[in-house]
């Protein structure tokens, strides 16, 4: 009984499982894409050279303003309207940000059928309510206010 | 004689540390002074900044495996206060690369089962759904409020660090109800005494009620939170210290994931600072994890502490108006 309760258990066996394959695809495709993105292999939407410059009439560089007004500045859509982006080098990066910020909810959906088999519902339920709580996280329906 | 001798090279080490990020925001203002004067053009190759924060992300991820911190909460008031980024692209920067760091140890810590995922999955469902709303604060305050607050923040953190005692094996007579219906408990083996430790918590209501908190602060500076996750893990919960910094860490993959997302949806992620600050912060975890062998680390955890206070005090004066 104590050398079944030292060892993970299955579905913290699987969560790891998932995260490690996941984590390391991540990865690889974040520092590939960056590779691209700054030797120019594809063109970017907005020019590498231009995030250090001031726009005119301006007293701060692009990459200074802040996140809502730079992305005003260069007609940047928010949410997944990067998609659209995704063949010009800099927003091809959010493929590899995008898959390392949704990986926990690979983890938790390969978790969930372990915990409804065991019959562990009170934690069946806090995993559907995480992944409820983190897929309206990443569906872009949050909005701050402006600034 | 020794001992005065080591306190002058920390305090020499600290010092070149200090001067190199105040050369580097020196180096900013005047680019940027130039850049106005020019109407466009930054005289500066832009290929400058990310080979800058390559190199200041790896002596963070050093010093931050050395001083048994997260790379979320030295890269957020360093990075921010140093370099001539916006705090929103920081702060979604700092939320990344804690996560990467966090992804990256997950796996490993939940197979020898120190990371344990009966613990962190209802703590993470409280700290995730604060640091969603924590985010969403944190992108509408005005920037100099930003930075006063995580000044603030700072500064109490390291009166945390100095003053926060640890405990290896808290003793936990009775668990609480929640946590014995949740069968929040465990064994696992303790290398250092060669023996098989059990362990389960107490006082968790009181416990997810800080995560609230917790994971408001984590979403708001983009930090790791790893500074209070453990003392609350540990001290208020009484789960031993391994468990406590493993699931500590695994936590801040879900957490940071939440907040994450608020800042990726709101175009507050810049691929040119946020690649080169994971590969960066990772590669000085590498080299940091070999360095710490031979280190001492009470004398490296007063460096990191000496950091942190400069670069708190850094933000405050910045949101301040104080030192622009």
């Amino acid at each position: 009984m104590t050398e079944n309760k030292k060892k993970a258990s299955e579905e913290q066996l699987a969560y790891a499982g998932v995260l490690n394959i996941g984590m390391w695809i991540g990865l690889a495709l974040l520092i590939v894409f960056f590779i691209v993105y700054i030797s120019g292999l594809l063109p970017s939407y907005i020019p590498i050279g231009d995030l250090s410059k001031t726009p005119p009439g301006s007293k701060i560089a692009y990459w200074s303003m802040r996140a809502h007004d730079f992305n005003q500045a260069f007609n940047v859509p928010t949410g997944w309207g990067w998609i659209k982006l995704a063949g010009n080098g800099d927003y091809l990066n959010f493929v590899g940000i995008t898959m390392l910020a949704g990986l926990t909810v690979a983890c938790y959906m390969v978790i969930l059928p372990i915990l409804i088999r065991k019959k562990d519902t009170a934690y069946a339920i806090i995993a559907i309510v995480e992944v409820a709580v983190l897929a309206l996280a990443a569906s872009g329906i949050l909005k701050t206010g402006g600034h | 004689m020794i001992h005065s001798r080591k306190v002058l090279k920390i305090l020499i080490v600290v010092l070149s540390i200090m001067a190199l990020f105040v050369s580097i925001s020196a180096f900013a203002s005047e680019t940027q002074e130039v850049a106005k004067e020019t109407a466009s053009a930054s005289t500066t190759p832009w290929w400058v900044w990310p080979l800058a924060l390559f190199v200041v992300t790896f002596i963070l991820g050093i010093l931050a495996v050395l001083g048994g911190v997260g790379g979320g909460v030295l890269f957020v008031p360093i990075i921010g206060g140093f370099f001539p980024f916006n705090i929103d692209f920081v702060r979604g920067a700092g939320l990344l690369v804690a996560l990467a760091g966090a992804l990256a140890a997950g796996p490993g810590l939940l197979r020898r089962n120190l990371a344990s995922l009966r613990l962190a999955l209802p703590v993470a469902l409280i700290a995730s759904s604060a640091a969603i709303v924590g985010a969403m604060i944190g992108l509408a305050l005005k920037p100099n409020v930003v930075n006063t607050l995580l000044g603030a923040t700072i500064l109490f953190i390291v009166a945390i660090m100095i003053t926060a005692k640890k405990s290896d094996f808290p003793n936990v007579a009775k668990p609480d109800n929640l946590s014995q219906s949740l069968h929040i408990m465990g064994i696992y083996r303790e290398e250092s005494l060669g023996k098989d430790i059990e362990w389960q918590v107490h006082r968790t209501p009181q416990g997810l009620a800080l995560f609230i908190v917790i994971g408001v602060m984590a979403g708001m500076f983009g930090l790791g939170a790893g500074w209070a996750n453990v003392p609350v893990l540990n001290l208020l919960m009484g789960a031993p210290l391994k468990i406590s910094v493993a699931t500590s860490k695994f936590l801040l993959s879900i957490t940071d994931t939440s907040a994450a997302w608020v800042y990726l949806n709101q175009g507050a992620v810049l691929p040119m600072i946020v690649v080169p600050s994971i590969v960066g912060i990772m590669l000085g975890s590498i080299v940091g994890v070999k360095i710490l062998v031979k280190s001492k680390p009470k004398a490296i955890k007063s460096m990191v502490i000496g950091l942190l206070f400069f670069a708190g005090t850094r933000a405050l004066l910045k949101g301040l108006g104080i030192w622009e």
